[in-house]
């Protein structure tokens, strides 16, 4: 039999509509909590009231007498829990108290309003210890990492301080940027069903593995007893890419009433119990000749964990990659707080660090009086500046000139107009390219329709979508004939989707997958009525890629508007021009790039988690007190591409684009904010207070 | 727990049920009735994925008490259309890929139906800029502001603009 | 949210003796409500619903003053023909506030009964004097948050605002409410309705157990008048102000003959600037005494460390909208 079309069908590339938009549109895409499950109870969440200390006593009389509950859990009566590294998901196995909010303690009840209503009769006192949640810069009890988000720490080379003192120009600035939650629409649930010793988990998870490998340690399970479903996931950023412990209490809970159960977090509860991106405090140093060209480069950052685990913002890694400068020196700083652990959020390490970085090459635009793009242009390397490695492509150049030509870069003019004074800024985008080893099964049945299975997922990204298109241009058959199935442990090994790995890496899979069912099927006459199979692997093909430097580019113009007598700023445009590798789907890739750039509008302007530190808590706990973007914030976004061909990183040739957008937009924004009112902001995010004048 | 008998139309459909005083329509929606199109993102009325029609009106049903809807019609997103019969606004959602992870979708559809609706009624916006203009004219700045009661993390606001400006009649 | 019984009364006078007990809350649009319920900061275990007997209408009385229903929800007050012609900053008030779902709901009587959104009384873990008398006040605090709080002090205790976008235009407008208990039906300025806090920063209105506002009434329109009303917060919508203006003027030539000006986002009531007005009144429309008046009124605040900016922000804010009424 052969499935060989007599012209070559085309697939990737092209403009296809997101294969769940209608189930999305219509609401029936079904989320973890949403699962129809018979005799559900549930779980409702009690958080600590101190930032540090003991749990004493916990008095939950009152709320196991009000009819409907079925039962309170809390460290003095949970079932106990295997090991893990996560000590987040340790629940109720202690009485020590990490802080403020951390869950220690759950009602599971009939309904959700009776559950709700009991938590809040439950009594708990504490001894109190004094607590530390104020990240400082060269705090006393801050330390080197081993990693950062496993990188090394630090990089030298050549000589930073000789360099400083001999170069004709140089910039030396803080940098700040705020703590800020990652606010998921769809809150962090789990659904737990125990049928003897086997459990299954439907769970608003970015990586369905590896909830299914924590959770099988945590009771003693075999992985092959646990099954994770996260068929539709409302959003993550990072906050998902691990379990949290609503999953851990549902399990627990629903073993322990014998029935299923199920928790989401409220918002509320989101801010102590779901991950945020950690304040970071930064400086930047360069040293430059007269001509803007960088002879120094030094980038520091200090950043906070909990005093669970270990979390360092990589805020610096990304220096390591982006200007020529022949010394340069990078480090990390991280103290241990009595705050909840921080973890990845769209472009971690990047879109922190990148606001220095870029802020900082502003100043020396400024300051050595070369054109910003221009800047930038000189500083470009053809090869990574700390390991030497020749990049695969870098095409950073390319879109810094193409962005300024569709901007209208050197046609911009500073107008004041009604009170509203406009300027423009530009900062330069990255985010490196990372793949891991993935499977992935491919299965051809009689009636020519094909089944792709992998543990994959779609937070939104679209890539069931392209999936789907790798899938039929390897098979060579069109998309109709094509099923993907993704999003539960039942199917093959899949990494999770984070780091903009998801795509290269599934895709990756697939498509040898593809390559291999269609080999097979060449040779094959018939296929038996339960179908053919081929499963892959591409650990080894990973392992064998070159040693090259790996990297996404990108470069993002700004207009913004700050009216005079208030300080309040609008960004009226912004453009973005990226370098990411092949693009499997144009429509979705469009997206997932205005979604980053709307995320970086929303960490430049409005993101901000507020610390209090009496209380030891981040207090801006709601929707209405912690603000993200609104639709009135964002305006006509543009961005577009330039197309990449790199066989080197993978053979689909896709570097992903969830991070890329995020990655220097608060910079471009914030030099727009100078270039308009001469007013420099440091710290994100820009506000009204520090542009008003009198 | 008190318990009331509540009876309300839900998509054209009459539903006697009993609720507990305390429930919340979109519980009711969705952990009673088990339609789960409308979505819970906050359940304090700051994000608007709850959202449905009530009585022909966008409203958080997040923030109604189920007890006070005697009578009531409600149209859910599971009411508006088909994945084959789609209503217009949800083609356009799909046309435009207005939407990434999908959990706010249903809000922002019901949201923009029902805000279509008050532009007709002559409803004005903060940013109309005259208050006599009536309807005001349903340019992008209107549709950003008049939609910003529906959050959307995954940052699909300009194409949701564009899927409701190509609905503007 | 504890278990309540809910009741519909048919009539204001049944509404009245459900509502008069202790534990007893009446809800009308319950957005606020519902929202404090959920987060046990309120928790009646009675709930009187108040739609079928408050008032739903906009009327046009004899004398030209308007009486409106407290029962009109909020995009209808903002729509209504003769609010938008006549009272323009009270239609710009209510569009400047929440969303276009709450004011589907939220009604004209609620709204003036919102509570703080302050982050310390929404959440029942954190002391606040205001939801926990005696418990402290974090936001006084070194470091606490209080950007968003007031920089007039009407407490010692507490420096919380009121939420209210439509009760900073309806100050400026000298609105009074009617207000029903026992079969009679008083008037009182809604500047009246707010207490002055000063040690019981908890009770924040005169209402008496069972009384219930039936209707606000718009004092008839001044001739010449113009309005306007602006708000400043960090989100471009679907945000609490963080300064707001209600202002209306009215100039014989360049002389102006009335002004009023009503600032939100500064105190735990609508902040009617009176020392400002009065300096204004009577003196020539220049901005040049629109900022020496507002500046003194503003020396009376005492802003934290967090909201110094609101006094530069207030003091901006007025000129500016004065400035564009004349």
């Amino acid at each position: 039999m052969s499935i060989q079309a007599p012209e070559r069908l085309s697939f990737i590339g092209r403009d296809i509509e997101r294969v769940d938009a209608r189930l999305k549109v219509t609401g029936r895409a079904t989320y973890a909590y949403e699962y129809p499950a018979e005799h559900v109870a549930y779980a409702y969440g009690i958080g600590a009231a101190v930032a540090r200390g003991r749990i004493t006593g916990i008095d939950s009389s009152a709320a196991q007498g009000v009819e409907g509950v079925i039962a309170v859990l809390d460290h003095t009566g949970a079932p106990r829990l295997g090991e893990t590294n996560n000590r987040e998901l340790l629940v109720f196995q202690s009485d020590r108290v990490s802080y403020r909010g951390q869950l220690i303690a759950a009602v599971i009840a009939e309904s959700f309003e009776t559950a709700r209503d009991a938590s809040q009769l439950v009594s708990v006192s504490y001894e109190q210890d004094e607590h530390d949640v104020v990240l400082t810069e060269d705090h006393p009890a801050s330390f080197r990492p081993e990693h950062v988000a496993y990188r090394v720490p630090e990089v030298s080379v050549g000589d930073v301080e000789t360099a400083l003192a001999q170069a004709e120009i140089t910039v030396d600035q803080a940098y700040a940027t705020a703590a800020a939650h990652h606010m998921a629409l769809e809150p962090h649930a789990s659904l737990a069903i125990w049928e003897e010793d086997q459990l299954t988990v439907f769970e608003s998870s970015q990586y369905a593995y590896e909830a299914r490998d924590v959770i099988a340690k945590l009771f003693a399970l075999g992985p092959e007893q646990v099954r994770v479903i996260n068929g539709y996931v409302g959003g993550g950023f990072g906050s998902k890419g691990s379990p949290r412990p609503q999953m851990v209490i549902a399990a627990m809970a629903s073993r322990v009433v014998g029935r299923p159960v199920k928790m989401a977090l409220t918002r509320q509860q989101m801010f102590p119990v779901s991950g945020y991106r950690g304040p970071t405090v930064q400086r930047v140093r360069l040293g430059a000749n007269r001509d803007g060209e960088l002879t120094a480069f030094e980038h520091r950052a200090a950043a906070q964990t909990s005093r669970l685990h270990d979390f360092a913002e990589p805020c610096t890694t990304g220096t390591r990659t982006m200007y020529a400068a022949a010394n340069r020196f990078d480090t990390h700083r991280l103290t241990r707080l009595d705050v909840p652990t921080p973890s990845f959020c769209r472009g971690p390490g990047e879109a922190p660090g990148f606001f220095a970085v870029e802020s900082a090459l502003d100043e020396l635009a400024i300051a050595s009086g070369v054109d910003p793009v221009e800047l930038r242009i000189r500083n470009d390397t053809t090869r990574d500046p700390s390991t030497g490695h020749e990049y695969s492509t870098r095409n950073l150049v390319a879109c810094l000139e193409e962005g300024a030509r569709i901007y209208g870069w050197s046609r911009r003019r500073n107008q004041e107009a009604e009170g509203w004074r406009t300027g423009h800024g530009v900062a330069s985008s990255m985010y490196p390219t990372y793949q891991m080893p993935s499977r992935a099964a491919i299965v051809a049945y009689p009636d020519g329709t094909f089944a792709v299975r992998l543990a994959a997922v779609d937070i939104g990204t679209g890539s069931r979508t392209a999936l789907l298109q790798i899938a039929a241009e390897q098979l060579q058959v069109p998309l109709a004939r094509v099923n993907v199935e993704i999003g539960d442990t039942s199917l093959p090994y899949a990494v999770g989707a984070f780091a903009s790995l998801g795509t290269a890496s599934w895709g990756h899979a697939v498509h040898l997958a593809g390559r291999e069912m269609r080999q097979l099927l060449e040779g094959t006459d018939t296929i038996p009525p339960e179908g053919l199979r081929v499963e892959v692997d591409t650990a080894e093909e990973i392992q064998a890629r070159p040693a090259k430097a790996n990297a996404a580019f990108g470069a993002q113009f700004a207009q913004v508007s700050v009216r005079r007598h208030t300080g309040e700023v609008r960004v009226d445009r912004l453009v973005g021009v990226f370098a990411a590798g092949r693009i499997v789907n144009p429509r979705t890739t469009r997206s997932q790039l205005i979604g980053g750039m709307t995320w970086g509008i929303s960490m430049a302007l409005l993101e901000e988690t507020a610390l209090d530190p009496n209380l030891g808590e981040y207090v801006t706990s709601d929707l209405a007190s912690f603000h993200f973007a609104s639709c009135a914030d964002i305006p006509r976004i543009e961005a577009s591409w330039i197309e990449e061909d790199d066989a080197d990183i993978n053979p689909v040739g896709v570097k992903g684009v969830g991070e890329i957008g995020i990655v220097g937009t608060a910079a471009a924004i914030a030099n727009a904010v100078f270039d308009a009112t001469g007013v420099r902001v440091r710290s994100l995010p820009v506000r009204l207070d520090d542009l008003l004048g009198d | 727990m008190i318990e009331h008998e509540l009876s309300l139309y839900i998509n054209d459909r009459l539903h006697q049920v009993v609720v507990d005083s305390r429930r919340t329509l979109l519980d009711l929606l969705r952990e009673q009735l088990r339609l789960t199109g409308t979505k819970k993102g906050c359940d304090h009325g700051q994000c608007g994925a709850c959202t449905v029609l009530l009585d022909g009106t966008r409203v958080n049903s997040c923030l109604v008490l189920a007890v006070t809807c005697e009578g009531a019609h409600v149209t859910t997103v599971e009411g508006l259309g088909t994945a084959d019969a789609l209503d217009p606004m949800q083609e356009a959602f799909v046309q435009h890929d207005a939407l990434q992870c999908g959990y706010c979708t249903p809000g922002q559809i019901c949201s923009a139906i029902g805000m279509l609706d008050e532009v007709r009624r002559g409803v004005p916006s903060h940013v109309s800029s005259s208050l006599e203009a009536v309807p005001a004219v349903l340019d992008e700045r209107e549709i950003r502001e008049r939609m910003s009661g529906n959050l959307c993390r995954c940052g699909a606001y300009v194409n949701i603009v564009d899927a409701i400006l190509s609905q503007v009649g | 949210m504890r278990p309540f019984e809910y009741f519909r009364p048919s009539s204001l006078a049944d509404a009245a003796q459900l509502g008069a007990v202790s534990g007893a809350k009446y809800i009308a649009g319950g957005t606020n409500l519902v929202d404090l319920m959920k987060l046990g900061v309120e928790q009646p275990d009675r709930v009187v619903d108040l739609r079928d007997v408050l008032e739903q209408e906009i009327q046009e009385l004899e004398d030209g003053s308007i009486r409106i229903g407290a029962g009109v929800r909020n995009t209808d007050l903002a729509s209504h023909p003769l609010i938008r012609r006549q009272y323009p900053a009270m239609s710009r008030a209510i569009v400047a506030g929440a969303s276009g779902q709450i004011r589907n709901v939220a009604t004209t009587g609620g709204n003036l009964l919102q509570r703080t959104r302050c982050v310390y009384f929404q959440d029942v873990s954190r002391p606040c004097n205001k939801r926990a008398p005696g418990t402290g006040c974090p936001a006084l605090e070194s470091g606490g948050l209080s950007r968003g709080l007031a920089i007039f002090r009407t407490s010692e205790e507490c420096i919380a605002t009121h939420p209210s976008d439509l009760a900073v235009a309806l100050v400026a407008f000298d609105a009074e409410l009617a207000l029903w208990r026992d079969g009679q039906e008083r008037r009182l300025p809604l500047e009246q309705l707010y207490t002055s806090q000063e040690s019981a920063p908890g009770r924040e209105t005169i209402l008496e157990p069972g009384e219930i506002i039936t209707a606000v009434h718009l004092p008839a329109p001044v001739d010449g008048r113009r309005s306007h009303y602006v708000k400043v917060r960090d989100r471009a919508s679907f945000a609490f102000s963080l300064v707001s203006v209600a202002a209306a003027v009215e100039l014989d030539g360049d002389t102006v003959r009335g002004v009023r000006i009503a600032l939100g986002g500064v105190a735990s009531r609508p902040w009617r600037a009176r020392s400002a007005e009065q300096a204004i009144q009577g003196a020539p429309a220049t901005s040049a005494n629109f900022s020496r008046a507002i500046r003194d009124e503003l020396t009376t605040a005492v802003p934290t460390a967090d909201n110094r900016f609101k006094l530069a922000l207030a003091h901006n804010l007025v000129v500016s909208t004065l400035e564009e009424l004349i």
